[in-house]
């Protein structure tokens, strides 16, 4: 009798946590996603082998020669050396200007501004402007920058370096505005209470509390943006950037004032080019734009894990 | 006679005769009706007052947070603010050193008197009061810094320069903490458990010698080990300084405080002062009959 009624019972429970069977929509689902990230990742890595494969050779080939050659007509001996140095005055250019302006600018957005409907439509405006299209900023660099340094009397009709860096500064200081404010919206308020509460005044709260904690997600937006400001071509090709051959410039003065390009424009410029064997030298150029995008990249997730340790 | 037998500057004597009677009391089962049998009952209107609220309205926007509030804060004392959940209670205590100045709606109409002075007079600098008129918060919340620049803070941000370990020293020695940090004042005072963090918060406060601490539910996160320990700070803290306390535990209110203002609201949600008085005569003998069913837990 006992054994019966146990055994009955056993078999409920066995087929209660049997559950229903395999939960088909579910497996569907989770197909769907896995298909997304393949489909995702299949595009990256089809490209990434692409390029790598047609480019690779060219720096077995010619090596470090490649990276320090001049543009040249000739696809034997042109290289990216004036593209890098230019991308690399520009990254330095961009970050100098662009830095300082965005970051001041979120803090008093975040810190100072009363909140009122002035601030609140300031705030609204800056995240259109950072989907307003990258060649509207080269159309306002060429009818503004360009035309200034053009006006002051600068050589090679203002078209020079400043002014393709006023330029990627105007397209990227919404996103460096957007990221930095919502870094120092993340800091808590108690932070700031307590530092207000020990009688700090509003100056010596923000500077010693909440800048420090917003910190690496201000570093972090900001060196992203940059490595997009250095991969831009559009803007550029407006804004004054040489497509085509030209000397290198000398002194810090010339490098300012004279005609510059960037390792886009090199990489846009040659594959343009009817010649056969600039589509290898196309892809060694945008493998030596990745590496740089990516270091930056790199660099940002590097400074926000040693910021965050603290 | 009443205050022979309290403050003079820590009298030994004082001391020791009213810590084992506290400490009973701490532990006693009914906190309430040890809270009856302390000795002294005084008046808290013969006091001298830290501060004055004088029909004191606190608004957000259009909305009145708390109402027509009168009340004298007795200097050296510990006051307990009491009341049921959204009634105003830290409201209030934060309009004492204008910490509701950092929300953009908030507004304060009546006379709130710190020696004498309104700090809401116009020539005042809140960043002042603050100073002089410190503050713990309802979660603790140390700097994101070490434990001995968690202290040096407010002294250096108000002007002191050069070496301060004395006064971190001395200030970790009066909030009841230094023993469990003497040796690791370099270690981020987040890394401490939360009643440490809270102690570490009160020792922050005092830092800046201020003359008021004000406290808004301090032990709301902690457990009841950290709770008594922060109890038992506050009542040797009252030496120096004029405690203002929040609290939603009334168990705390009547074993740890000497005055107690009980606050409750209408119905359009504006907090008011019902009854104000010794803690005892709140919690045994109230003159309103809400206060005695708060106390007695029947609402709230």
């Amino acid at each position: 009798m006992a054994s019966s009624s146990t055994s009955v019972t056993t078999v409920a429970v066995r087929r209660t946590l049997a559950g229903h069977g395999p939960d088909w929509r579910g497996i569907v689902f989770g197909l769907l996603l896995l298909g997304s990230l393949v489909a995702t990742l299949g595009i990256l890595v089809t490209l990434l082998a692409d390029q790598l494969v047609r480019g690779i050779p060219v720096y077995q080939e010619r090596g470090l020669d490649f990276l320090t050659s001049r543009l040249s007509s000739n696809p034997a001996t042109a290289g990216i050396g004036q593209g890098i140095v230019g991308s690399i005055i520009m990254g330095i250019l961009v970050a100098i200007l662009c830095f300082p302006l965005g970051i001041l600018t979120a803090v008093y957005l975040e810190e100072y501004a009363p909140d009122n409907r002035v601030t609140r439509f300031i705030n609204v405006n800056i995240r259109n402007l950072a989907g307003v299209p990258s060649i509207v900023y080269g159309l306002l660099g060429l009818t503004v920058f360009v035309a200034f340094f053009a006006f002051l009397g600068f050589p090679n009709n203002g078209r020079n370096i400043i002014a393709g860096a006023l330029t990627l500064t105007a397209l990227i200081l919404p996103i460096v505005i957007i990221t930095s404010a919502e870094a120092l919206r993340a800091v808590p308020r108690s932070l700031r209470e307590g530092g207000y509460g020990v009688g700090a005044s509003r100056w010596q709260v923000t500077r010693k509390l909440v800048l420090p904690a917003a910190r690496s997600g201000i570093l972090t937006g900001t060196i992203l943006a940059l490595a997009r400001a250095l991969g831009e071509t559009a803007p550029l090709l407006l804004a004054g950037a040489i497509l085509g051959t030209f000397s290198s410039p000398g002194g810090l003065e010339s490098i300012l004032t004279g005609p510059y390009t960037v390792l886009p424009m090199t990489v846009y410029d040659w594959s343009r080019k009817p010649q056969e064997e600039f589509r290898e030298l196309t892809s060694a150029a945008i493998i030596a734009l990745l590496l740089i995008t990516v270091s930056f990249n790199a660099l940002a997730v590097l400074l926000r894990n040693r910021y965050q340790k603290q | 006679m009443i205050e022979d037998a309290r403050t003079p500057k820590g009298d030994p004597v004082t001391t020791d005769t009213q810590t084992p009677a506290t400490r009973e009391v701490r532990i006693g089962a009914d906190a309430i009706e040890a809270g009856a049998n302390r000795a002294i009952v005084e008046d808290m209107a013969a006091l001298p007052s830290a501060v004055s609220l004088r029909d004191v309205n606190l608004y957000y926007g259009s909305f009145r947070a708390v109402r027509d509030v009168t009340i004298d804060i007795p200097k050296n004392r510990i006051t307990a603010i009491i009341g049921p959940s959204g009634c105003g209670k830290s409201t209030l205590i934060r309009s004492i050193n204008r910490m509701n100045d950092l929300i953009p709606s908030a507004r304060v109409e009546g006379e709130m008197l710190f020696q004498g002075e309104n700090v809401y007079a116009d020539y005042v600098d809140p960043v002042e009061v603050r100073r002089r008129i410190g503050m713990v918060f309802q979660k603790p919340n140390p700097f994101p810094k070490s434990i001995h620049d968690n202290i040096a803070f407010g002294p250096r941000v108000n002007g002191a320069r050069g070496n301060l370990d004395n006064l971190v020293e001395s200030c970790l020695r009066r909030a009841a903490i230094w023993d469990e940090v003497k040796d690791k004042l370099g270690e981020s005072g987040l890394a401490l458990s939360g009643g440490q963090q809270q102690r570490l918060c009160i020792a922050r406060a005092i830092a800046t010698e201020p003359d008021m601490i004000l406290m808004d539910e301090p032990c709301s996160s902690l457990d009841p080990r950290s709770t008594l320990q922060i109890e038992e700070l506050m009542a040797e803290l009252k030496e120096k300084y004029t405690i203002v306390i929040v609290t939603h535990n009334m168990q705390q209110a009547a074993r740890a405080s000497d005055f107690t203002v009980f606050l409750n609201m209408d119905d359009d949600r504006a907090g008011y002062v019902v009854e104000q008085g010794p803690t005892a005569q709140i919690f045994t003998n109230p003159t309103n009959q809400m206060t005695e069913d708060y106390v007695s837990g029947r609402f709230g």
